[in-house]
């Protein structure tokens, strides 16, 4: 990746957490911490990684397919698919709130969200379902399914993981938005997810870890070499930090639900800003 | 039962390439026929039905119709909210399919009956609940299915299920059959507890009372018109089901009758007492000991129509 392809990768995270900022402000809700977290994982995969995308042709057959499954933190990737033009960003103004286009969770009633998703754990079975029909058909289209720790605590996640190692379907990968921060606390206070790679192995899947999950760069180097091994399915556990990009929100788990409040918005949005994207 | 399903089923995934069958370690010895034709479109998840529907559903999506298949409550109870946030918001062509509905595993005990199904699964938005009560209503009851597009639940029985029928079946979801007329009450029941049914229907005959027989194989949508009908017609109406008396096919036929305003008539529902099936035995030896069997059936009617 260039310098300039690198740049609008950066630009377009940026972008989607100026819009995380605002809607969660404005709808008063909870979850920017898990957007924050993940907006770089989103910008590599939508504008590097996935094949056959467009906004005016979200039903593709051959398109790569994303299941977002940390719904709590589909902010983000609305808008990142509003940025893209998958639909009107005005739409992000009504995020949260009565009569409004977007839901606290992900729903795919809107453009290009392949699955809707809220409750945890349920991303990584249909990845599974949709990974199988496509390995066995020969199809070249990939399927990724974005998790959190939280998805990782739940024993849905593991028994998808164990089938699809089981059969070796290497057009599945599972990218793991690690802040290793939760509900109520720290991942490793709650159930601690370490060596998770190991773990992985151990089900048979290739995994590797990106030291810096904000790194664009390193995202998409690991991200564009899936299948990281022939006959395995592939994670990719991003490091990443919960708040990421906003000085008080960073690593701080209290902004797993705070809503924000004006002062705390311009805040924000000023330390975004003064990074010069 | 479950052999005629297994056997219509396969005989769709012949002409169907979209039929994908998802088990959970479930299915010895009436799968066999599926896998060994078809291995590129089945899967056994293993002990995992969270995983199964998940899967299922996943299949699904990709445009094929997609059956989950296990016994009794295991692929419904347990992964009751994948079935609720994948199967049925997405309005997925799955297909759940349960083997051995109520007690009819009846020694193995509760945690093999399926007793609350019919309520919980028809409280699922896009989800249609089928209950056949013999074998030529199941075989039709699966081409139905089949053919339907969205979610579908479907109560099987186990095996060796006598017939109900006298000549042959039409099946249409949603359309209830009406097995013998009668014009003294109406009885209307859903799944394989229609056998004692009908045998009660046949003791009330003896004595006097001409009911009338009804197969309400689609619980949900329910067929308010045939209900409807029976209250006008016959003016009293017995349910059974094996099943609790919470929520399954006696509520909905209650709930459709008071919304129709015909409501005022004699009216019971026979079902399972709101307790725990601790006593141990066969399904028919169960029912009796639950108030199911034939006499308790026959009384009911004659007790409305006092």
């Amino acid at each position: 990746m260039n310098e300039q392809e690198s740049l609008e990768c950066r630009r377009l995270a940026h972008r989607a957490r100026l819009h995380c900022l605002r809607m969660v402000h404005k709808g008063q809700s909870g979850h920017i911490g898990s957007m924050l977290s993940c907006a770089e994982i989103l910008s590599v995969m939508y504008l590097r990684i996935m094949r056959n995308i467009k906004p005016d042709d979200a039903d593709n057959p051959e398109r790569d397919r994303l299941i977002f499954s940390k719904g709590h933190g589909g902010g983000a990737l609305f808008a990142t698919l509003a940025e893209l033009g998958y639909f009107p960003k005005e739409w992000l103004d009504t995020y949260y709130q009565d009569a409004g286009k977007l839901s606290g969770h992900i729903s795919h009633h809107i453009n290009g969200v392949e699955f809707s998703t809220g409750s945890l754990g349920h991303g990584m079975p249909v990845a599974a379902g949709m990974a199988m029909v496509g390995y066995r058909a020969h199809k070249k289209h990939r399927i990724f399914c974005v998790v959190s720790d939280g998805d990782c605590n739940a024993g849905s996640t593991w028994e998808a993981i164990m089938l699809a190692g089981q059969h070796g379907w290497d057009n599945l990968t599972m990218i793991v938005d690690y802040n290793r921060l939760q509900a109520l606390g720290r991942s490793e206070d709650v159930i601690d997810l370490e060596p998770l790679d190991v773990k992985l192995r151990d089900f048979g899947w290739a995994a590797k870890v990106v030291e810096d999950g904000h790194d664009v760069q390193q995202l998409e180097e690991v991200l564009s070499s899936v299948p990281l091994e022939s006959g395995k399915p592939s994670a990719v556990i991003c490091r990443t930090i919960k708040g990421k990009g906003v000085s008080f929100m960073e690593d701080n788990f209290n902004w797993h639900y705070g809503p924000v409040t004006a002062k705390q918005y311009e805040q924000a949005v000023a330390e975004l800003n003064a990074k010069g994207l | 039962m479950r052999a005629a399903f297994n056997k219509e089923l396969l005989a769709i995934a012949k002409k169907d390439p979209r039929v994908h069958m998802i088990l959970a370690d479930i299915g010895y010895g009436e799968i066999e026929g599926f896998a060994n034709a078809f291995p590129e479109r089945f899967i056994n998840c293993g002990v995992a039905e969270q995983n199964m529907t998940g899967v299922a559903c996943g299949v699904a999506m990709e445009g094929n119709i997609a059956i989950t298949y296990s016994i009794a409550n295991f692929p419904t109870l347990r992964c009751l909210e994948q079935i609720r946030n994948d199967v049925c918001y997405h309005n997925a062509n799955v297909k759940i399919v349960i083997i051995g509905g109520g007690m009819a595993y009846g020694p193995l005990g509760i945690s093999h009956h399926s007793t609350e199904d019919l309520a919980i699964m028809r409280a699922l938005p896009n989800m249609v609940v089928i209950a056949p009560c013999d074998i030529p209503e199941a075989i039709e009851a699966t081409r139905a299915m089949m053919a339907y597009k969205g979610p579908v639940y479907y109560r099987c029985g186990y095996k060796k299920e006598p017939n109900i029928y006298d000549s042959p079946v039409k099946f249409k979801i949603g359309r209830a059959n009406i097995i013998s007329d009668g014009s003294d009450a109406t009885m209307i029941f859903a799944g394989t507890i229609g056998y004692n049914c009908k045998l009660a229907v046949e003791q009330l005959a003896r004595d006097g009372v001409k009911c009338r027989l009804v197969s309400m194989h689609t619980v949900k949508p329910l067929d308010v018109e045939t209900v409807k009908r029976a209250a006008t017609e016959t003016g009293a109406i017995l349910t059974v089901e094996e099943h609790n008396i919470c929520g399954g096919l006696g509520s909905a036929v209650a709930e459709a009758l008071m919304d129709s305003g015909a409501g005022n008539i004699p009216f019971k529902r026979l079902a399972l007492p709101d307790v725990n099936v601790t006593k141990i035995g066969s399904q028919k030896w169960l029912c009796d000991e639950y108030g199911l069997g034939v006499k308790h059936i026959v009384a009911a009617v004659k007790e409305i129509l006092k």
